[in-house]
């Protein structure tokens, strides 16, 4: 019933693991050649993966796990899932019916857990709803604005026989994500961008998730819009056009925090006004009118006032304000943000033999000419990646945001490659998350998944020990590793290629090397440790508290 | 009608009357943190819909976020803000109170005048049933302290907004008289 369903609904790959309560569920999978099965080490690795996959393709991932330890282990990618509104179908096996509740063994209440984790959450009592809970499932995980959903299915269900029926329409009198937007709104929302002198585009995930490259693209050119976009959002607007204005808030370029400071029109589409791009809400972007587009009625107002709020799916919304707007010229605010960049770039030159991340990510970035998927983990390479890579393609960075969740960047960029195989994926990892996922290189060799890894290993739980410097007086308590892994003799031992790099000189060679081998790799950077992650804006506080570039004392320590 | 110190919501909701739907209201309301002054649920004139009430304590864009949220739950079919000025609201109290044979007649005299009912004697305490909107059973409530109050149990505020709406109109005309303290 449940694999029956998955075919339907054009599934390829499941990432999962058995285990007693889902094992019928297994059993059946051979029938179904269709279906490639990707076993993990972890059930947060089959999450992620399926996360990842769902990032990198547009389609739902598929994750299947057992009951008890094996559903809450998902629960990590579930959440990171959930905060990034990224499409995924997670089956669980449940403990038979007439055990739940009983504290039987394996037994947990994974739909209660999930709850607040989840778009919606379904535990089935009978097989022959099985295939309309699919069928929703799919559908409320992939439309509006996505989500995970979790299928939980007790074990006798699974093997309880029924007539196999798939529904021809749902039944979903509670769910109507609305797609149009409002005439008038868009009217008004034409009318300010006409007004405005000097407009800002703040472009965010949900361009990406509508796929509304094109429709943005015609927007910011059509009315000459410098374009900013936020973390989940790079990938959705080339970095190397000359509109695009690179990433706002706490991390982001100062260019981009100042254009959206002296903006007199904020143009927000797809994207929440996060607190990492925000800072201090009262003192956010005050001298200029908000338009708001996003597909969620309730993050419009959540955290900063709109002037014009249009509910509805961004491409659709964009094709009709396009028509509204009028080709305009902006020299002068345009040639304003150039100024901007100019004046205030990312990184100050240094003349210095030190192995710095950022030089690895600008390496690795004209070595791929940036084209690859990056795929990060969370923390200060993360911040670097966004920063330095110049990512000229489509949905190309694909990291966990809204969750912060290290440990992502191995098995995403498992999930990455497997639903893109035509690309190159770079998973840009930190020492301290890839130890949190590593048990996941077993399955890339075991499956041959060309994921290449860049390790910027600093022996530091890096963001944590720049806080820790910052706001702290260097005391930094439990945020050094004194005995990481040799992480090339742990690529031996995974039966991957692995390299280390410890000289400025050997960088280019080793990620050529790297991208020409025919297999997963990985790089051990040992850079720099207490290099610092610039501009920063302390949280809670606001672009007039902004950091640009590092002291004198602390470039030479 | 309301005079309370923080301002006050009343929020109906169409459900789906499936398991777990009350646990995911709650849930968002507990997530977010919103804060319920009261909750009903009872069955609607739909069958497999209940409907809920909320009585929600915050400023206008509190309420808008909560209206928006339970607009998100995939259980909840319709989400309507009914208006403080326009609406019948109601609830109901039984009220344990500490009675003997100088006081009962004081306290039945109460209780006509709130129009309530005595609905269990006992030597030394009676049951009061009071319907009305939230202050007034808060007054009765409030009179009958010096008595010595054992025991409260409230329904809950369920409201409705008056006359018909648009939607109704369209609908016939039946079923325009209720009796509201039946409901729950």
């Amino acid at each position: 019933m449940v694999c029956e369903s998955l075919i339907r609904e054009g599934v390829e790959v499941i990432f999962g693991i058995p285990g007693g309560a889902i094992l019928p569920l297994y059993q059946t999978l051979p029938e179904y050649p269709k279906l490639r099965h990707i076993l993990t080490r972890h059930e947060q690795g089959a999450s992620h993966a399926a996360d990842g996959y769902a990032r990198a393709t547009g389609r739902p991932g598929v994750a299947f796990a057992t009951s008890g330890p094996g559903a809450t282990n998902l629960v990590t990618g579930i959440t990171t899932a959930f905060m990034d509104s990224v499409p995924m179908v997670i089956v669980t096996g449940q403990v038979g019916r007439s055990a739940i509740g009983s504290d039987a063994f394996q037994e947990t209440d994974i739909t209660g857990i999930t709850l607040p984790i989840t778009k919606h959450n379904y535990l089935v009592m009978t097989a022959e709803e099985i295939p309309a809970v699919i069928n929703e499932a799919f559908h409320i995980a992939s439309t509006g604005r996505p989500g995970p959903v979790l299928v939980d299915i007790p074990k006798d269900v699974f093997e309880e026989m029924g007539e196999f029926e798939y529904p021809e329409k749902m039944d979903l009198p509670g769910y109507k994500p609305t797609v149009h937007g409002h005439p008038n709104q868009i009217r008004k929302a034409a009318k300010l961008i006409e007004e405005s002198e000097r407009p800002v585009i703040l472009a965010g995930h949900g361009v990406i998730i509508s796929k509304a490259y094109d429709e943005l693209m015609e927007l910011a050119e059509k009315a000459q819009i410098p374009v900013v976009t936020t973390f989940l959002g790079i990938g959705s607007f080339p970095d190397d056009h000359f509109l695009s204005v690179g990433m706002p808030g706490m991390h982001g370029a100062a260019y981009a925090s100042l254009a959206i400071d002296q903006a007199d029109l904020l143009i927000a589409l797809g994207m929440r006004f996060d607190d990492r791009i925000t800072g201090d809400t009262s003192k956010f972007a005050v001298n200029s009118k908000k338009i708001h587009i996003d597909i969620d009625p309730s993050e419009i107002g959540k955290n900063i006032p709109v002037d014009v709020p249009i509910v509805g799916d961004l491409k659709l919304v964009l094709k009709v304000l396009n028509e509204r707007v009028k080709p305009t010229t902006r020299v002068d605010w345009v040639q304003h943000v150039e100024d901007l960049k100019r004046d205030h770039p990312l990184m100050h030159e240094r003349d210095t033999d030190e192995l710095l991340p950022q030089h690895i990510i600008q390496q690795l970035s004209e070595l791929t000419d940036g084209r690859a998927i990056i795929v990060t983990g969370v923390g200060q390479h993360q911040m670097w990646a966004a920063q330095h890579y110049t990512f000229k393609e489509q949905c190309s960075l694909i990291s966990s945001g809204g969750a912060g969740t290290m440990g992502f960047e191995v098995p995403a960029a498992m999930g990455a490659q497997v639903g893109r195989p035509d690309k190159v994926v770079w998973s840009i990892a930190g020492d301290g998350g890839f130890q949190m996922t590593m048990s996941e290189l077993a399955t890339l060799a075991e499956n041959k998944i060309p994921v290449k890894f860049a390790i910027m290993n600093n022996g530091f739980l890096g963001m944590v020990r720049q806080w820790q410097q910052i706001f702290y007086k260097k005391s930094y308590v439990a945020t050094g590793y004194s005995g990481n892994p040799d992480f090339v003799k742990l690529a031996d031992a995974f039966g991957i290629y692995g390299a280390r790099v410890t000289e400025k000189s050997q960088v280019k060679s080793a990620i050529l090397k790297a991208m020409e081998h025919d297999g997963p790799a990985l790089i051990d950077f040992v850079v720099e440790q207490e290099e610092n992650v610039y501009p920063m804006i302390p949280s809670a506080t606001s672009v007039a508290s902004m950091i640009e570039e590092p002291k004198p004392e602390e470039i030479r320590q | 009608m309301t005079t309370t110190e923080s301002p006050k919501h009343t929020i109906t909701a169409l459900v789906e009357d499936k398991p777990g739907v009350l646990n995911r209201v709650s849930s968002m309301f507990r997530r977010r943190g919103y804060n319920i002054a009261s909750l009903a649920v009872g069955h609607s004139e739909i069958a497999n819909l209940s409907r809920m009430t909320f009585v929600v304590e915050g400023d206008e864009s509190t309420v808008e976020q909560v209206t928006k949220n339970l607009h998100k739950l995939v259980d909840v079919i319709k989400v309507s803000d009914v208006s403080i000025q326009n609406c019948v609201s109601r609830e109901l109290a039984l009220v344990r109170v500490r009675a003997n044979v100088q006081t009962r007649s004081e306290i039945m005299q109460i209780v006509d005048i709130f129009r309530a009912n005595i609905v269990d004697v006992a030597p030394d305490s009676l049951i009061i049933e009071v319907t009305g909107d939230e202050d007034k059973v808060d007054s009765l409530q409030n009179l009958l302290r010096s008595f010595g109050v054992l025991e409260v149990m409230r329904t809950g505020t369920i409201a409705m907004d008056r006359g018909l709406s648009d939607e109704q109109t369209d609908k016939d005309n039946s079923g325009s008289t209720h009796r509201m303290e039946s409901g729950l």
